[in-house]
């Protein structure tokens, strides 16, 4: 299993993107995310679902996402996962998918 | 030959852009990695391009991505956009073939197995780009364009840019020339002033009597004055298709010379009316050579 090493963020708030934070959780706290929406009625657990599977497909656990989303589409999601993931110290086994 | 009227510039770290990059009609869309992005945010916009590449439809444009420079981040840049299947990298401030030797090892070391050769767009942007300019293009066969960037340029120069453009002229001549002599496309620099339609529209009707074929563009509000400036017009057709039928006309007459209206069409002519008539065909403006 992949961890980070410390909290770390990527994205803005501007329309149409999302920023997220990412921030090391205790041990066996298993995977934890939070998400604002202007679209968490509609699209919330969609993007819950696009943060959970990047993140596992990267092996990492123990860990708290908190996403503010501006409408972003889901390639942007995953790209600003991924930026956050990477600056907290994520080595990365997909770079880029 | 690739159709290169326009080719639209979209900030790397902004998404919304980059989704939208394709709705546009530009010939070529530029994701941007170098002048549009912070330094700090180099990392996250290489994801975005990467995931933008993969996910967005661009329709008919080509995918560009300029990268940033080969004393910088380039390396990370190639690594990460090149197995994403961009058509083409655009690299800015090229100054040998030699330059271009190293950009074309670093995107071999990463493509994937059976993947469509990555081309490479050079932009030529300082007094040293300009002077190696044929050997840059004659460096690799995966340059396909020069393209110039004033803007830097004119800085190296010591020189104001200037609406007319007089400053500059030696440096598009150079290019186009070098471009024309390897046998490959030549990219203007692009107008910066978005909303100066009636300057723009002088900027690259000067381009395109110069010899370039096509121009940078920094707005998308620039995309429709570019192609109606490189767009053949319809008497250009008409002439072309009048030499195209002139030529056919002495080749069955057994004559080694074709004129029209009292002039003597010969090759630089007939050379001339077939690229017009490729590039409407490429347009739809034509179905077939008449």
């Amino acid at each position: 299993m992949a961890s980070i090493s410390k909290t770390a963020q990527a994205g803005t708030l501007e329309s149409s993107d999302v920023m997220i934070t990412v921030t090391p959780g205790a041990k066996d706290s298993g995977i934890v995310i939070e998400v604002e929406s202007i679209v968490l009625a509609q699209y919330g657990e969609d993007i819950k679902a696009i943060l959970l599977s990047t993140v596992q497909k990267q092996d990492i656990t123990d860990i708290y996402i908190k996403a503010v989303d501006r409408g972003a589409l889901d390639c942007t999601i995953c790209a600003r996962l991924l930026a956050a993931l990477s600056r907290a110290g994520a080595v990365l086994k997909e770079e880029m998918l | 030959m690739d159709l290169r009227r326009s080719m639209l510039f979209i900030p790397g770290n902004n998404p919304g852009m980059l989704q939208n990059g394709g709705v546009f009609g530009a010939d070529s869309v530029i994701l941007d990695l170098e002048d549009a992005v912070a330094p700090m945010e180099k990392d996250a916009a290489r994801f975005l391009i990467a995931h933008a590449l993969q996910t967005v439809d661009y329709g008919t444009s080509e995918k560009v991505v300029r990268i940033n420079p080969l004393d910088t981040f380039a390396a990370e840049d190639i690594k990460a956009i090149v197995p994403c299947c961009p058509d083409a990298i655009l690299v800015p401030k090229v100054e040998s073939a030699a330059d271009i030797h190293q950009v074309v090892s670093m995107i071999a070391a990463v493509e994937k197995p059976g993947q469509t050769p990555v081309k490479i767009i050079a932009l030529l942007e300082t007094p040293c780009g300009i002077a190696e300019a044929y050997s840059i293009a004659k460096a690799d066969k995966r340059v396909v364009a020069l393209s110039l960037g004033a803007e830097d340029y004119t800085a190296g120069l010591g020189a104001m840019r200037t609406r007319e453009g007089n400053e500059i002229f030696t440096a598009r001549t150079l290019v186009i020339n070098a471009a024309a002599a390897a046998g490959i496309q030549s990219i203007d620099t692009p107008y910066t002033d978005a909303n100066d339609e009636k300057g723009l529209l002088a900027d690259t009707k000067l381009a395109k009597s110069l010899g370039f074929k096509g121009k940078l563009s920094i707005n998308p509000r620039q995309i429709d004055t570019i192609h109606n400036v490189f767009n053949p017009s319809m008497s250009d057709i008409d002439w072309a298709e009048q030499v195209i039928h002139a030529i056919r006309k002495a080749e069955a007459e057994g004559s080694g010379v074709a004129s029209l209206n009292g002039k003597m069409v010969d090759l630089p002519i007939v050379n001339r009316a077939e690229r017009i008539l490729h590039l409407a065909r490429l347009l739809g403006l034509i179905e077939e050579v008449k």
